[in-house]
């Protein structure tokens, strides 16, 4: 990778987060660059969904500031930043009632005026670089616990946004699902996607992080380059945790 | 089903009328065909009332849900008035009362639909409210997160979910509004219920012809049911493999 001065799409700088008595986030401050992957974790309770999940307004910060690619994140704003922010669930979240197909073509046809067809052009494109086009006319309960949160990935794909934001997206999968999901963001990693990852999986997290995200009690407490954050965790709590996950 | 009943309880006693609905006398079929007579109004009334009562629901039950602390109180006050007012009541208030209010004349049936769809409306809101917070969280934070506008949500992801769930109470409603339907006789109207009474007044055979007018209730009722319960094993069909 060459040594670009690139621009930065997220900025989050002091942001706070409490739900009544319980600080969630206090006092984040976190730069991506475009096309950078981050790969966030820590222990529960830490404060990496929320951080995700304000990015893209799920949750409201109630202090500080995100801006995303230039636009400042207000309720107004939300629905524009979204537009070019994609996110994975721990739960899929698919649609059950409709097909996979439409699952897909949902998002593009209501939200950019694709028509019928374009739509699902591009969702075909997006199932077969997942590597399940043949599930086009299946409904979610007919699929695995894997094929579903491809699924999941393609219709977020499918709005072609600039960001990928992936909660714990391996977390709900039974052990032998986990490695075709994670085999296919390490493809769209590849391909340049902005990305941010919440996850406990650290051999992929080696695999495709430019940058390591420690946090804990709604703080920041480490960032570093994986081959250092693995080899020479800085803080105590880093290397407690470090050990804890990877020990089994 | 009416023939045999009929026929059997002729043969029963001779102190009994059944003559004046024995399907097998001449007598006994023009008052059958009076009385069925009856059945499209009873239908065309229910099914108008319930359709706009669905509608009106749907509105109040989002009012109820929506963040603006004014709606909500719309929501409630409309749901606890209307549900305190007895049927009976707010039939006789919109065909004697509320004329004289707008200055409108009302016949028979619009009232009757405007008093029905009224009073089953606020039943409506509380059953579409439970169905649309019965969807998950999480299938609102997925249409939020493809950036679907509010309407879109509700229209693609949350009712046809919700839908799928309050079908039985949905149901249960529509069999409710053809029942309530028959206090519209009282006004004029003639469904079911008002040509039963009538053919009562120039026949005198209250038991037979009542029995009548419970046997078509029945029947009708039974249908609607048996039809409701086929639409929601066709809608969890369509859901499985």
């Amino acid at each position: 990778m060459t040594e670009l001065v690139t621009e930065t799409v997220i900025e989050v700088c002091d942001v706070v987060k409490t739900f009544g008595d319980f600080r969630a986030l206090d006092g984040v401050s976190m730069d991506v660059a475009a096309g950078e992957k981050i790969v966030v974790c820590g222990p529960s309770g830490s404060g990496k969904s929320t951080l995700i999940r304000c990015i893209n307004r799920l949750e409201s910060h109630d202090a500080g500031r995100i801006t995303v690619e230039g636009i400042e994140l207000t309720d107004q704003s939300a629905d524009q930043v979204r537009r070019e922010v994609g996110m994975v669930f721990q739960q899929f979240n698919l649609f059950p009632h409709l097909s996979v197909l439409r699952n897909l073509t949902l998002g593009p046809m209501r939200v950019r005026g694709l028509t019928q067809a374009d739509a699902e052009a591009r969702a075909m494109e997006y199932l077969g670089r997942v590597r399940i086009p043949e599930q086009a006319g299946k409904f979610p309960n007919q699929l695995s616990g894997g094929q579903q949160q491809r699924v999941a990935i393609a219709r977020a794909l499918c709005m072609e946004p600039r960001i990928m934001l992936f909660d714990e997206p391996t977390s709900a999968l039974d052990p032998e699902m986990i490695a075709e999901v994670l085999d296919v963001m390490a493809e769209l990693a590849v391909s340049g996607m902005t990305m941010i990852v919440v996850t406990h999986e650290m051999g992929f997290a080696k695999r495709v992080a430019d940058r390591m995200v420690f946090m804990d009690a709604g703080e920041i407490v480490e960032t570093a380059p994986p081959e250092q954050f693995f080899s020479a965790p800085a803080t105590r709590r880093c290397q407690k945790f470090l050990q804890q996950i990877l020990g089994h | 089903m009416l023939a045999a009943v009929a026929t059997l309880l002729t043969g029963c006693s001779a102190n009994w009328g059944w003559y004046v609905v024995d399907p097998t006398k001449s007598a006994g079929q023009t008052n059958l065909l009076f009385l069925i007579g009856g059945l499209k109004f009873t239908i065309l009334l229910s099914v108008v009332s319930i359709l706009i009562s669905v509608v009106i629901g749907l509105l109040i039950a989002l009012a109820g849900l929506s963040s603006s602390r004014f709606l909500r109180t719309v929501n409630r006050v409309y749901v606890e008035i209307v549900r305190s007012i007895p049927l009976l009541v707010l039939i006789l208030w919109v065909y004697y009362g509320l004329p004289q209010l707008i200055g409108l004349n009302l016949g028979a049936f619009s009232a009757g639909v405007i008093a029905l769809a009224l009073g089953d409306s606020a039943f409506q809101a509380e059953i579409f409210r439970a169905g649309i917070q019965s969807v998950g969280r999480g299938q609102l934070e997925a249409a939020r997160s493809i950036s679907l506008s509010y309407w879109d949500t509700m229209r693609y992801v949350v009712l046809p979910q919700a839908i799928r769930h309050i079908l039985p109470a949905l149901g249960n409603q529509f069999v409710y509004v053809l029942k309530m339907s028959s206090l519209v006789s009282v006004i004029g109207m003639q469904d079911l219920t008002r040509r039963a009474n009538e053919l009562v007044v120039t026949e005198y055979r209250a038991l037979e012809v009542y029995s009548v007018l419970v046997l078509e209730y029945l029947v009708l009722i039974l249908i609607v049911s048996a039809g409701v319960r086929w639409l929601e094993r066709r809608m969890r069909a369509d859901e499985r493999e």
